[in-house]
């Protein structure tokens, strides 16, 4: 059985760690004033030895990105942090339970980056749905500034006002900067131009909640925790078909198998696994004998899928494959932020098949065409999202190939609407955000 | 405060007060009953010294912001993957007959608008619906009168 470790949320449990004063009983902004007292040079190093790997979905070792950032006096003009709390992957809403719970370990963890790259503004952008978790944030920022703790830095709490794409880097600046959220061509990177055109240093609200107790016991007692190549722990979020979803912060490289049958408690029923997520609905599938893979960065990606946002989704016996290609890949065509041609229109070429295989009209020939649009369409947009359209249904139609193939065969879902997911509905179904030319009949 | 002085001061701790743009309309609708008539956006876009245009080209990217007239009520189910696996349909269907009314329409009293949303980020919590903002979570079908009469009572 796993062993649960908390460092994220350590003595949330015991205390509400919302209130300032309950934080700094237990120790907190202790290595916020450590690393003011040291040198910035330092503090970048001792998070390049804990060797922190963005928890955002990438898993881009943080201390290299601080240290791309250039200061203030050699550039010439003000650098910014930026924290993405624009949570949005399906299956992620972990940054959502790190807010709510130790908002003051992130804030610390933002100022602690901003003095790192010798900054003195940060922005926090949220998702604009998290309303409840804005309060709790605004409350812990406003406790901050009367507590002395700001040190001339400016704290703004930014709120979007959903669109999973602003989780996107890039597409976040934009939209933090007044337009639409559109990604931007790159490089160059956000560290050397980002926000207002200047060095900006963008990470993952899980990450900058990590870096404090990094500050405070030292990069290698970080480094030493779990595997050597991706190492502390991971709040993963559990959700689907098992019997006691929700967040668990454990160490990375426990296995799907302890997280879904340990700690989430197996699947309700006693019905048997189809299918793991392991990363959130833009990672390719695993199938059930894929369920040893210690859920780590490098581990998951040998296995053929992406750790993502350590959102892992598990899907019983009862799902249809097509319909839960279609539910995907309808998120993804009314997410898609209209900019780059393959994913605005791919994503609809494919949402259409999808459809026409689900209610039986098909041949093969559409099989075949749908597979050889996610070929096309892979690797040819500005952003990821083009590829996250991709991955999840690609994989379905490769491990999954045979039910795709008995929709075709039997004119028709052979689930006979008995599927758990038979007739869901979609935002899409009835607008969406990019503009809309019929396809070809 | 007139709503051109409330998005003139929430533009302040930004370097460029284009940045305010999602600030003020969030603002603007509050005050326009949960949605931006045309007014609306040429309003936040003199506070902020933008064109109308641009305005409403950053208003109809994103989800909550809505142009068209919404109940005094907005009621949404998250239809997500997790939440989908879960039931989330037959949440659904069970707001569509207790308000008479298909997603996307606003129920005979004009007071509860019904919404399906993409992954509100509770999908520990299956099935999510957020009623006015607030999250409910779980929600199941046999929930939905109950959340309909808080609605009408308060």
């Amino acid at each position: 059985m796993a062993e649960a470790q908390s460092i994220v949320l350590a003595g949330a449990d015991e205390r509400d760690l919302t209130r300032i004063g309950e934080y700094q009983a237990i120790g907190g902004y202790a290595a916020l004033a450590k690393a003011r007292g040291m040198e910035r040079e330092a503090v970048v190093e001792e998070i390049s030895t804990a060797t922190l790997r963005g928890r955002g979905g990438a898993g881009f070792p943080m201390g290299r990105k601080l240290s791309l950032v250039q200061p203030p006096e050699v550039v010439g003009k003000a650098t910014y942090v930026v924290a993405n709390a624009d949570e949005s992957e399906p299956g992620a809403f972990k940054d959502r339970e790190i807010i709510r719970r130790v908002p003051h370990r992130f804030l610390e963890g933002c100022l602690i980056a901003a003095h790192a790259i010798g900054s003195r503004h940060v922005f926090v952008y949220i998702r604009g749905e998290y309303a409840a978790e804005y309060e709790v944030l605004k409350r812990a920022a406003d406790e901050v500034r009367d507590a002395g703790l700001l040190d001339g830095v400016t704290l703004v709490i930014h709120r979007g006002a959903g669109a999973y794409i602003c989780g996107e880097e890039s597409a976040l600046l934009e939209s933090l900067e007044g337009e639409r959220g559109q990604p931007r061509p790159r490089p160059p990177f956000p560290p050397v131009s980002g926000l207002y055109g200047s060095p900006t240093l963008i990470n993952n609200v899980q990450t900058l909640t990590t870096v404090p107790i990094i500050l405070e016991r030292g990069g290698s007692w970080y480094a030493s925790l779990g595997p050597q190549a991706s190492p502390g722990t991971v709040v993963y979020s559990i959700s689907g078909n098992v019997e006691r979803p929700g967040n668990y912060e454990l160490p990375l490289g426990t296995t799907l198998r302890e997280l879904i049958y340990d700690v989430g408690g197996g699947i309700p029923g006693g019905r048997k696994l189809k299918a793991i997520i392991p990363g959130g609905s833009s990672v390719p599938v695993f199938t059930p004998d894929q369920i040893d893979t210690p859920a780590d960065f490098d581990s998951i990606q040998s296995a053929g899928s992406f750790l993502g946002s350590a959102a892992i989704i598990v899907v019983d016996e009862r799902a249809c494959m097509v319909q839960l290609a279609l539910r995907v890949e309808k998120f993804y065509k009314h997410e898609s932020c209209g900019k780059c041609t393959p994913c605005r229109e791919g994503t609809r070429w494919m949402v259409s098949l999808l459809e026409k295989i689900e209610s039986g009209r098909a041949d093969h020939s559409d099989l075949d065409l749908l597979r050889a649009v996610c070929d096309r369409m892979l690797g040819k947009s500005l952003c990821a999202l083009g590829d996250f359209a991709v991955y999840p249904v690609a994989s379905y139609v490769d491990k999954y190939r045979d039910e795709f193939e008995a929709h075709i065969d039997q004119g028709g879902c052979p689930y006979g609407g008995e599927s758990s997911i038979e007739g869901i509905a979609a935002p899409v179904d009835k607008h969406t955000h990019s503009p809309v030319a019929e396809l070809p009949a | 405060m007139s709503l051109r002085e409330e998005i003139r001061e929430a533009a302040e701790p930004y370097p460029d007060r284009r940045s305010a743009v999602m600030g003020g309309l969030r603002l603007a609708q509050e005050q326009y009953g949960g949605w931006l008539p045309r007014e609306a956006l040429v309003e936040v876009a003199e506070a902020l010294d933008l064109t109308p245009a641009h305005v409403q080209a950053v208003a109809s990217f994103y989800d909550m912001f809505h142009l068209a007239p919404v109940g005094e009520h907005v009621v949404e189910v998250c239809t997500n993957v997790s939440c989908a696996l879960v039931g989330a349909q037959q949440v659904v269907e069970a707001f569509e007959r207790e308000l008479g009314v298909r997603v996307g329409e606003t129920s005979e009293e004009g007071n509860v608008t019904l919404r399906t949303i993409e992954c509100a980020g509770g999908c520990g919590y299956a099935p999510v619906v957020v009623v006015d903002h607030r999250y409910r979570e779980p929600v199941r079908p046999e929930d939905v009168p109950r959340i309909l009469e808080e609605l009408n009572g308060g």
